[in-house]
């Protein structure tokens, strides 16, 4: 149990999508100017996360790793490597997860839909749910369960970020700043001053 | 190909080039390779592809590597997609506009595995992060969808090509402030140290290609004034 808390803290902070591996960046930019559309689009991204980490983890154990169809096929598959399907499956699961998740909530919950508008389509192409499940990839996770509190934490830490940096905008428009440096220049800066911040936690051993 | 053979029946061979009456670089074919460069750059004015921009630029050769790889799988896929742009459900686009760019990618992998390993190694998961790279997917919505194939090709290079420059100047002060070499090979002569200046390590950490390309915007916005933003 201590070990998945570990695992969810370090996801979040000492591993946060945004400032320490700038994923998502593109999406963490474009709708970050006010702090409702932020919420929406970074509840959207830790519901997707916390799905398709743990469907890629199993494709991942059962089907691409070195010798994992032999597991369960029979020893003539031991053989087989797939390794270099990892993209083009990750992402067809992605995409379809969220095409799924799009029709879902149209049907159950309209007026969330409504409201989240575009940006569900958009995680298809959000690199921060690619990398999660690349990431996944490289730590060898032990089980689904640990998979897919990394999911959910890496989800979480890139809404932390999104609603920080939303808020920060809202203020900082009422501020003088010099004119080329407004908008998208400043908000760059401040995300690499954050992302000096978030360094701190770097230290720390879990 | 029937349906594109039917559209384009008086000269089918000059179909994929430019149907014949423009000539290959006509001005409006130019400002297409030219304005991705600075007016229209990808990264500082239409914030596309940033995330894999910021991560890789500790060290030129990288940077370099990568740029070529994005101007590589940028042009492949503009030029497929908009081959295929009349037969390609609506519906299924996005899918389709994946498959095609994760294809393109999956060669581009195996290729730096293959010629250069540790450059492989060093860019880890941000090869593969080419596939959501924001760049492609949003020139193939926004251009190859709904242009012929041999303007979705000099748009696909254009914004590749504006991707690079910036990936690799920012590369280039990091690599300059930050540990004294280019490519690998010392450019600070000794004797500059020797008169006590020191390497700023603050340029290798991560942060500081976030400040980096927010002072190249600030530049460039404050030379070509039509770019800046209300507030």
């Amino acid at each position: 149990m201590e070990g998945y808390l570990n695992l969810f803290v370090k996801s979040i902070f000492i591993e946060n999508m945004v400032f320490a591996y700038f994923l998502g960046m593109c999406s963490y930019l474009a709708v970050s100017k006010t702090v409702k559309t932020a919420h929406g689009l970074g509840m959207a991204v830790i519901f997707v996360l916390s799905v398709t980490v743990p469907i890629n983890f199993l494709i991942n154990k059962y089907i691409l790793d070195d010798g994992a169809l032999g597991s369960w096929l029979g020893p003539e598959f031991e053989s087989v490597e797939l390794g270099f399907l990892t993209f083009i499956l990750f992402i067809a699961v992605i995409a379809s997860m969220v095409q799924l998740v799009e029709m879902i909530v149209e049907k159950f919950a309209p007026a969330l839909y409504g409201s989240l508008g575009i940006f569900l389509p958009l995680i298809a192409v959000n690199c921060a749910i690619l990398g999660g499940s690349l990431f996944m990839q490289l730590k060898d996770f032990s089980g689904i369960l640990e998979s897919g509190v990394y999911g959910f934490g890496s989800g979480v830490g890139w809404y932390l970020a999104i609603v920080a940096i939303a808020s920060i905008r809202e203020k900082i428009s009422y501020s003088n700043i010099p004119a080329p440096l407004r908008g998208l220049g400043i908000t760059f800066i401040i995300t690499g001053l954050m992302a000096l911040g978030f360094m701190s936690f770097m230290g720390i051993k879990l | 190909m029937k349906k594109n053979n039917n559209i384009n029946k008086k000269n089918p061979l000059l179909f994929f080039i430019n149907k014949g009456s423009e000539p290959l670089f006509s001005p409006k074919n130019r400002k297409l390779l030219s304005d991705p460069l600075d007016d229209d750059n990808p990264i500082t004015v239409q914030v596309l592809g940033i995330c894999s921009a910021l991560a890789i630029t500790v060290q030129l050769k990288p940077a370099i590597v990568m740029s070529i790889s994005v101007v590589a799988v940028m042009a492949a896929s503009n030029v497929i997609i908009s081959i295929l742009r009349n037969l390609i459900p609506n519906r299924i686009r996005i899918i389709v506009q994946l498959v095609v760019v994760a294809s393109m990618v999956i060669l581009v992998d195996q290729i730096l595995k293959a010629f250069v390993y540790d450059v492989s190694k060093e860019l880890s998961v941000f090869i593969g992060l080419i596939i959501t790279n924001c760049i492609i997917m949003g020139r193939l919505e926004a251009f190859a969808l709904g242009n012929n194939v041999w303007r979705s090709f000099l748009d696909g290079i254009g914004n590749a090509l504006g991707y690079a420059w910036i990936l690799i100047a920012v590369a280039f002060f990091r690599e300059l402030f930050g540990s004294g070499n280019l490519l690998g090979i010392q450019v600070i002569p000794d004797f500059i140290y020797e008169m006590g200046y020191v390497n700023n390590g603050l340029m290798l950490l991560s942060p500081m290609a976030l400040i980096v390309v927010g002072i190249i915007i600030w530049i460039q916005r404050s030379r070509n004034r039509k770019l800046i933003e209300e507030n």
